[in-house]
């Protein structure tokens, strides 16, 4: 399962000028009550708490101040293959800059060694402008063009975030969507209340107990209560207006959402019976999207009694 | 203040739980552990409240969908922090102290191993200059262990050290992931992994699930014969910016000790996942040479996250029970290198 997401922060006056400064090849510390220099600038000063409105230029060279070898990278970090993480105590700085130095091995870097700032290609105004630092000689660098004055030009950053987790489903679910790949519906029945939850979930919500019974359920059910989609959004696969409902499968006690289609959206109703539409048999798989849908049986309306306690 | 005191503990912990990452079939036997051990049914519980992440699960709301564990019909009154579970404790034990409520269970959980945890932990850095790099959870350790190895504030050995007594010590803990009995000489065999870390130094990545009951006054009494007293509990956080600290020392760690109170202890369970960060927490808190540290084998050996904090209070409180300890101290931390602690001193009476 992957979850991605681009955050988009906005910045505010201290980042906005440092990350400027950064699309021009400018590394900018903040002035602190104290006179020290930290890179990159706090927006506050730690100890006073007032705001640090004094960036000063530093060197884009420096001193490793502490390191760390990544012998096994992963996607997103500044360098695709064995690098090392260091605190970099740039020239004109007080305070260190956490970042990567691209180095073959741990035996190729030390605390106290001389490194400078590799550009990205691209400069965007991001603390990856910095595409990472690399050994220098010990002749100091030149420190780098001046920045251009007038507003700052970068008030905002994206930030990509790549997540991928092994989502495992508990033994209720996996019995669940192996019967699906048959065709079947399985449900579990509190052993205390004696309700039936489909899907199962594990534990009864109000007993607190593991659900152990199982239970076959019918494709067929009662609408219990219904949404008539009208509004478009992206990834809409039907077009509207069409419902969305509640089934409460016959012998269950718990409904579920799936979709009612083969009927004017403004003929469904609470009560209205509908059975499930399932794909070609070759087609089913482990997934609830085995049914397609669920459409009216033309049955006479299930009784408000008979779901009024599902509502 | 009221006297309040941690009545009941139940864990499970494990390299990979073959499960969903909504542990509500770990929580249920621990809360029927939990129910055993004080006598207690849920109705008796005044308070729940929890603590772990979306992060860890990949999905949203989890800690809702773990509430089924409870069995919240009729409605409880729950709680929830995106923390260590030991933070959890600390709000229900601020929740017993106005009065409102006399009784709390509290439960921590998480599947770490559904995602690259050490990447997942770098979303709760500065999002402007440092999460960005992704600098990862392991890589910010090896800095810190660094930077005492370099100051010559610890050395190979005493992190080594660190390892051996941990797994040795685990050897007696069923739930420890980690454990065997372990020379110095056998740690300082191993290879580096992230210079200067071997992997012994650096806790498993471990799943699980835990929980503790704590109760006021009679309600403790009632519980258990003797409750492990809480006679101090403390947090305080240090700055995000790992530039703005001294690494190498834990000045929140020390000022939590203090206002917690740790003299006396002979016992502490120190929520240390990574070797020199115990070197760190041992210092901070000023424990001497004849203070027992982690019995349990320590967060090193085990170290599910959201529960390992947890966990520290819970073995504590047990040797507190069992009489092996008087007084004994309990630690958890929080975000990176040790950013934020938290200090749980109890006493049997």
């Amino acid at each position: 399962m992957k979850v991605e997401f681009d955050y988009t922060r906005s910045l505010g006056p201290v980042l906005s000028r440092f990350m400027s400064a950064l699309a021009q090849q400018q590394v900018l510390g903040g002035r602190l009550a104290d006179g020290t220099v930290v890179v990159p600038p706090p927006e506050y000063d730690p100890v006073t708490h007032e705001a640090v409105t004094d960036l000063v230029p530093v060197s884009w060279a420096g001193v490793v101040q502490s390191w760390t070898w990544v012998p096994e990278p992963f996607a997103g970090q500044p360098l695709d293959r064995p690098f090392a993480f260091a605190h970099v105590l740039l020239d004109g700085a007080d305070a260190p800059l956490l970042h990567a130095v691209a180095v073959e091995s741990p035996a190729d870097i030390s605390t106290g060694m001389r490194v400078q700032v590799r550009w990205a290609d691209e400069l965007t105004g991001s603390i990856r402008d910095i595409a990472c630092f690399e050994p220098a000689g010990d002749a100091p660098a030149s420190v780098s063009v001046s920045v251009e004055s007038g507003e700052p030009e970068v008030t905002g950053i994206v930030s990509p975030v790549h997540l991928e987790y092994v989502y495992a489903a508990s033994p209720e679910e996996s019995k669940f969507f192996r019967g699906l790949a048959d065709g079947k519906l399985f449900g579990q029945r509190c052993p205390v209340c004696q309700k039936v939850y489909v899907p199962p979930r594990g534990a009864c919500p109000v007993d607190g107990v593991p659900t152990t019974d199982e239970v076959e359920l019918p494709d067929r059910g009662t609408v219990t209560t219904f949404c008539i989609v009208n509004v478009p959004f992206q990834g809409q696969k039907i077009e509207p207006p069409y419902v969305s409902a509640y089934v409460l499968l016959d012998g269950a006690d718990i409904a579920f959402l799936h979709l009612i289609l083969d009927v004017d959206a403004a003929d469904v109703r609470m009560g209205m019976r509908v059975e499930a539409v399932w794909k070609p048999r070759e087609e089913w798989t482990t997934d609830l999207n085995n049914i397609r849908y669920f459409r009216p049986t033309g049955e006479p309306d299930a009784d408000y009694e008979t779901y009024k306690q599902h509502l | 203040m009221r006297d309040v005191a941690v009545v009941g503990f139940a864990q499970r912990q494990m390299k990979e739980m073959d499960g969903s990452p909504t542990c509500v079939e770990l929580l249920v036997p621990i809360f029927a552990e939990l129910f055993e051990q004080t006598g207690w049914t849920k109705s008796d519980i005044d308070f729940w409240c929890s603590g772990s992440s979306d992060y860890l699960a990949g999905r949203s709301f989890s800690f809702v969908s773990a509430v089924d564990a409870i069995g919240a019909l009729p409605p409880v009154m729950e709680s929830h922090v995106e923390m260590d579970a030991a933070w959890a404790l600390y709000e229900a034990w601020v929740k017993i102290q106005t009065g409102e409520v006399d009784t709390a269970l509290v439960y921590g959980f998480g599947k770490a191993s559904a995602g690259l945890l050490r990447k997942t932990m770098s979303l709760q850095l500065d999002p402007y200059t440092v999460q960005p790099l992704w600098a990862d959870a392991v890589s910010l350790a090896g800095l810190q262990a660094r930077e005492g190895l370099d100051r010559g504030v610890w050395d190979e050995k005493a992190m080594a050290e660190v390892v051996a007594r941990s797994m040795t010590d685990a050897a007696g803990n069923e739930w420890a992931i980690r454990r065997g009995t372990i020379s110095l000489d056998d740690v300082l065999a191993q290879p580096m992994y992230a210079d200067p870390l071997r992997r012994w130094d650096c806790a498993p990545v471990s799943d699980g699930a835990a929980a503790i009951v704590i109760a006021a006054g009679d309600k403790a009494r009632e519980a258990r014969a003797n409750p492990a007293w809480i006679t101090g509990f403390e947090h305080r956080i240090e700055p995000i910016a790992l530039n703005a600290r001294d690494l190498t020392v834990s000045t929140s760690t020390a000022a939590s000790g203090r206002a917690a109170g740790v003299e006396g202890v002979d016992l502490a369970e120190l929520h240390a996942p990574f070797s020199h960060q115990e070197l760190i927490l041992r210092d901070a808190l000023g424990l001497g040479g004849d203070v027992s540290i982690n019995p349990s084998g320590g967060a090193l050996t085990a170290n599910p996250l959201f529960t390992a904090g947890l966990n520290r209070i819970g073995e504590a409180a047990s040797r507190v029970w069992d009489g092996t300890s008087g007084k004994a101290l309990a630690h958890a931390t929080s975000g990176p290198a040790l950013q934020h602690n938290l200090v749980c001193t109890m006493e049997g009476r």
